[in-house]
């Protein structure tokens, strides 16, 4: 079980390091995000007396990257069926929930990186934050957002027999849980409507727990973060797992 | 003869399209088990189902004692499958592809190691082992493929068409090998070709499946006497017919045609 959950581990870091372009292509969007939106609406944002907007979009902008990562990851079941090599592992004598632990935590370990790469370049742009006292904490919050994620995706891509349902998928699943979730702007002071849709998006939680674990200010709180993104991935890692389970070629 | 494949009136339809039509056969213990039929025929789909990759519609199937869709997992420690399609990681090395394989199918570490080496070395790959599979030809993927389904040593080997794209030097190479294996550890194969030629060489027994159904079923030779043909490919055209069938790739195809077809 361990070696089986290991090796499709190291499978996602493999093709990970192996494809160079996807790793700066995924930089493309949280940079232009970044630099436009933290930039753009800076001064704006220091008018309204809310202080550096960079500050506060970075941690949003870092879970952004992460959940677009992850999901992806997932869904690249997809690929597994279209070039064959799903076949291999599900008429393997293995169990199924363990061949989608190994990926899922292997797609979410390198969503996590490519976080932490956003966090670098957000460092680099002038975001500040203390590291030392919140480093595991910081981490642990990457990797619940990327393990929930790539679960997710990992469902979906067990359902879609080709790509072409990937378009809806981002525009009405990952669009409206990015934008939803206070990534941009500041829960305390929105209408009502929009803190409700918030408070029912696990993403908010996410990001609440980055901003909380980075700078020390939340929304939620961050027991109530650890909490409910502990528990929808367990809860998406079941759901993931069964549906991969009944996954035919 | 102990029997270690039992198929019983065994159904898939895709809606109204039904691939394979309520057959039933047997493969005995040690056995080399042709599966003929023109493209369409239902050879690929039933090869899916016996391998625990699609559900049957109805029927009974089982493999080495296991009813392969309530012990879905002990029928699978039973077999291994050479696949008509690609079915490689391409972007993983000849090696990790056969290591991760060799995982999958709890072979230890020091075994691992030896037995990869010395198929690689079977296939002439194993100049190429630390190549990325995506850089390979045709032939050689076909090439690692099978050495990878003969990594483990399973009860039952399925071939879908595993020769297909091969030259006669690699085909008999490999058939050679195969055919050792089937003595030697009395290992069950069950394969389907388009070669009548090869089908005639290894096969003890055959059997022919045209449109979801099986035609005729024997020996070689009881084939061969059925239809007084001089060649199996002449029984083949004898049982099947002329003409040129149209080929639905897979299952999904199917699946995407009724949609096509709903629209």
């Amino acid at each position: 079980m361990m070696k089986v959950v290991y090796i499709f581990w190291l499978r996602q870091i493999k093709k990970y390091y192996r494809s160079k372009s996807r790793i700066i292509g995924s930089l493309g969007q949280p940079v232009l995000f970044l630099l436009a939106l933290g930039f753009g609406f800076g001064p704006i944002f220091q008018k309204a007396g809310q202080g550096n907007y960079l500050q506060f979009l970075a941690p949003g902008v870092v879970s952004m990257s992460i959940i677009f990562f992850s999901v992806f990851s997932g869904i690249e079941i997809i690929f597994d069926r279209q070039f064959g090599f799903l076949k291999e592992t599900l008429a393997a004598p293995v169990s199924r929930f363990s061949i989608m632990l190994g990926r899922t935590l292997g797609g979410a370990s390198v969503a996590t990186l490519q976080g932490l790469l956003v966090i670098i370049i957000a460092t680099i742009a002038g975001f500040r934050f203390d590291v030392a006292a919140s480093l595991s904490l910081l981490l642990l919050f990457m990797f619940l957002i990327a393990v929930l994620f790539t679960a997710l995706g990992t469902a979906i891509g067990s359902l879609m027999e080709d790509f072409h349902g990937f378009q809806l998928v981002v525009n009405f699943l990952i669009m409206p849980l990015f934008f939803l979730s206070g990534a941009l702007f500041p829960l305390e002071e929105a209408p009502k409507i929009l803190t409700a849709f918030a408070a029912i998006d696990p993403l908010a939680y996410g990001v609440d727990g980055l901003r909380g674990s980075l700078m020390q200010t939340t929304h939620f709180g961050l027991p109530v973060d650890l909490a409910v993104l502990f528990c929808l991935s367990a809860i998406m890692i079941a759901l993931g797992a069964y549906f991969f389970s009944k996954a035919q070629v | 003869m102990e029997n270690i494949i039992e198929v019983e009136n065994l159904t898939k339809s895709f809606g109204k399209i039904t691939a394979v039509n309520n057959i039933s056969f047997e493969v005995g213990k040690g056995d080399i088990f042709a599966f003929l039929g023109p493209n369409g025929a239902g050879k690929s789909t039933t090869i899916k189902m016996l391998t625990t990759l699609l559900e049957p519609t109805s029927g009974q199937i089982k493999v080495a004692g296991f009813d392969v869709c309530h012990d879905e997992d002990d029928a699978r420690h039973s077999f291994g499958i050479v696949f008509q399609d690609p079915s490689l990681d391409e972007d993983l090395t000849a090696y990790e592809n056969m290591d991760l394989h060799g995982v999958l199918y709890g072979i230890n570490k020091k075994e691992r190691k030896e037995r990869v080496e010395s198929l690689l070395k079977f296939v002439e790959l194993w100049d190429r082992h630390k190549d990325l599979v995506k850089h390979f030809s045709g032939g050689m993927k076909r090439r690692l493929e099978i050495a990878r389904g003969l990594l483990h040593h399973p009860k039952i080997l399925f071939l879908d068409e595993p020769t297909i794209g091969l030259d006669p030097q690699t085909r008999n190479h490999i058939w050679s090998y195969i055919k050792d294996m089937n003595q030697k550890e009395q290992m069950t194969i069950f394969f389907t070709t388009h070669y009548m030629e090869e089908a005639q060489r290894v096969a003890k027994n055959i059997a022919v499946i045209d449109n979801g159904t099986i035609v005729a079923q024997g020996t070689p030779e009881e084939l061969l006497s059925k239809t007084n043909s001089q060649s199996l490919e002449d029984a083949f055209l004898a049982l099947t017919g002329h003409n040129i069938r149209e080929e639905s790739p897979d299952a999904w195809a199917h699946i995407r045609a009724m949609k096509r077809a709903k629209r």
